[in-house]
């Protein structure tokens, strides 16, 4: 059988655990299935560890660690259950908020810092919890350091094997049974054959399809396209929550437009209008759920109300120079060399594709429909319902993380090593496009029509696009050498073609308004449709039941 | 109002060159985002590495600007002619693009 170390060039890979995507839910499963004694291979498009969204969260982790005031992971999960507006997944909910708790104290044990204050860690009140109960790593190095510390671990630990510039074009099977994955190793265009006895999908959410988004480069959603054409289910994929106060202008950068987030819950922040009107009756401070704050914001604007630049304003201009200091360290240097004050303006905000709720179906052990084929971290769906409660996007890839790589571990234990035989595709034919600026189109089409605010007329004509796309989008071959940029967005472009068309149809099928899925011809939440959709893709292409 | 970049291309094995592109100069742009429009607008063969597009976070955007190793995401564009170069102190993959993962994370080790 191929073993981990080959000669060169070598075209096969062989492992007990593959483990696409670096994030912390690939991570963790990494090191989880590893400590089980099984031989890993951890593969990312981009680099270890610093692609996804994990590095880029700037945010704070919800967890009832009980160390500002006591608390309890039924509460957590009271609050879970109701920012997902009656859709979230109870089995998986719970166990997200039961074993968080543990693994968050696993990752302070490793070393990861969170904030601490008068010798206890540090728990901030975010929108939608009872209490005080999201822990951080100050300033705003809550993803940095969770992924850094992730990345040093799996360094220590012997059984895993980091390979990145290595992007996973297809799943392999025989009988329907996953048996690894067909990959192209990007750095030099050469295919590569994966043989293992199970596989977890860890690649994240779908934002980028979002012209505004907070994502980075890879969460096009091609877990969702991978898990899809191996006949797995997708569930609710309609949900994608905007985060209401993305940043918008001035122009910001080297910060994540999310920034805002962990300052609001310091200070308040006052978010107004354009006639510098307080509109969410929060008098400051910080508590509207993201689903109703993002209908809000986008309210203000269509009603000629909105900053110039087509948002709202944010102000923290009634806190003090110190108090500014203490709350944001080091980012007022930053934020300074970005030409921005607090305390002398407003900056804008405006909503931002953020996170997606939707994703693949599996149990509580993270299975998916397919026989050796796990899912873990946002590529899961339906453990958040219809919107999600802040801080849950970390505890979730690791909590689910860790159970993968757990019950894909206990899997290859038994399980014979599989063969899997390279594919030769040609080399893909010339097309009449620049795969780039389709991308760029269709991000825009989407935030136009399948954005936060939908019709029935404007998801039919969104869907028109994306059906006319795929025919550009199919037989891709193979990249024709290294770093074959245009061949990666023609890939990616297939992809993202797929998943919008999931969710656009799941977005016309529901004809209620819920959560993050806003109708405006069907404003009111129907209780009859309180319930999930499924999607799967056959002979006739993809299928919706609910 | 417009900024040129002047950008290096090529691979192994092949003639290298340079290429000049004018690209929409807005005041608080960055060298990536100039990058990006060229692929959008004129070539999508150009071959960059980014992965978190504005946040400073992924380190993977490093390349030499007029000479100095910088952040093309948080580098920003000037209205004047910037020479933009692989690392030169790293194997080069394709255009701006270099191997700068650690040696055990790569997959030819």
């Amino acid at each position: 059988m191929s073993k981990i170390d080959g000669p060169k060039p070598m075209n096969h890979l062989g492992c007990d655990v593959l483990v696409i995507g670096s994030g912390a839910a690939g991570m963790y499963a990494a090191l989880a299935a590893a400590r089980a004694g099984s031989r890993v291979l951890l593969v990312d498009r981009s680099l270890i560890g610093r692609g996804g969204a994990t590095v880029m969260a700037q945010m704070t982790v919800a967890v009832a660690l009980g160390e500002e005031v006591p608390d309890h992971w039924q509460h957590h999960l009271a609050d879970t259950l109701n920012a997902g507006r009656g859709l979230c997944d109870e089995a998986l909910a719970q166990f997200l908020c039961e074993q968080g708790p543990a693994c968050i104290r696993e990752l302070d044990a490793w070393g990861v810092g969170w904030a601490r204050r008068n010798g206890h860690i540090s728990q901030v009140q975010a929108p939608g919890h009872d209490r005080p109960r999201c822990v951080y790593v100050d300033f705003v190095n809550t993803g940095p350091a969770v992924s850094k510390t992730l990345r040093a671990q799996l360094q220590r630990t012997s059984g895993v094997r980091r390979t990145g510039d290595l992007l996973i074009t297809e799943l392999a099977r025989r009988d329907g049974v996953c048996i690894g994955a067909h990959a192209v190793h990007v750095a030099s265009g050469r295919q590569i054959a994966i043989a293992a006895k199970a596989t977890i999908i860890a690649t994240g959410g779908l934002t980028r399809l979002y012209a505004r988004n907070s994502a980075s480069l890879n969460m096009g959603g091609d877990g969702y396209a991978l898990a899809l054409a191996a006949g797995a289910e997708l569930l609710d994929m309609e949900f994608v929550q905007f985060f209401p106060i993305g940043h918008l202008a001035p122009r910001l950068v080297g910060m994540d437009p999310i920034m805002w987030d962990p300052f609001r819950y310091k200070l308040g922040g006052r978010l107004l209008n354009a006639e510098r009107r307080e509109f969410l009756g929060e008098e400051g401070r910080y508590a509207t759920a993201r689903d109703h704050a993002t209908c809000a914001i986008l309210k203000e604007v269509a009603d000629g109300r909105g900053s110039p630049h087509g948002g709202v304003w944010l102000s923290f201009e009634h806190c003090s120079e110190a108090e500014l200091r203490a709350a944001f360290g080091p980012i007022i240097d930053r934020l300074a060399a970005n030409g921005i004050d607090l305390t002398r303006a407003p900056i804008e905000v405006a909503p931002i594709a953020h996170y997606h709720m939707g994703g693949i179906r599996v149990d509580a052990d993270m299975r998916t429909a397919v026989p050796h084929l796990f899912a873990a971290g946002e590529a899961v769906g339906a453990a958040n319902g219809a919107n999600r409660l802040s801080g849950n996007a970390i505890t979730e890839a690791l909590v689910f993380g860790r159970r993968a790589g757990e019950r894909a571990a206990a899997l290859a234990a038994v399980t014979a090593m599989p063969g899997v035989q390279a594919t030769a595709q040609t080399v893909g034919t010339k097309r009449d496009m620049n795969p780039a600026a389709e991308i760029v189109r269709l991000q825009a089409l989407m935030n136009q029509q399948v954005g936060p605010l939908r019709t029935q007329s404007g998801l039919e004509r969104a869907l028109e696009h994306i059906m006319r796309l795929e025919a550009q989008c199919t037989d891709i071959g193979r990249p024709r050498g290294a770093f074959d940029a245009e061949w990666l967005d023609l890939h990616d472009l297939a992809s993202m073609r797929l998943v919008a068309e999931c969710i656009t149809r799941a977005a016309l099928a529901r004809t209620e308004s819920r959560g993050a899925h806003q109708r405006a011809d069907f404003p009111q939440t129907s209780v009859s449709w309180q319930r999930h959709q499924r999607m799967r893709r056959g002979e006739q292409g993809l299928s919706v039941e609910s | 109002m417009k900024a040129r970049l002047k950008v290096w291309r090529g691979a192994p094995g092949e003639t290298d060159r340079y290429e000049r592109y004018d690209v929409p100069y807005e005041q608080g742009q960055t060298v990536l985002d100039g990058l990006r429009w060229i692929r959008v607008h004129h070539d999508p063969k150009l071959a960059i590495r980014f992965s978190c597009i504005n946040a400073n976070a992924c380190k993977e955007c490093m390349i030499r600007v007029d000479g100095k190793t910088v952040y093309a995401c948080t580098t920003r564009l000037a209205e004047r002619e910037m020479t933009l170069e692989p690392l030169p102190n790293k194997e080069l993959v394709r255009d701006l693009v270099t191997e700068i993962a650690p040696p055990d994370e790569r997959l030819s080790e």
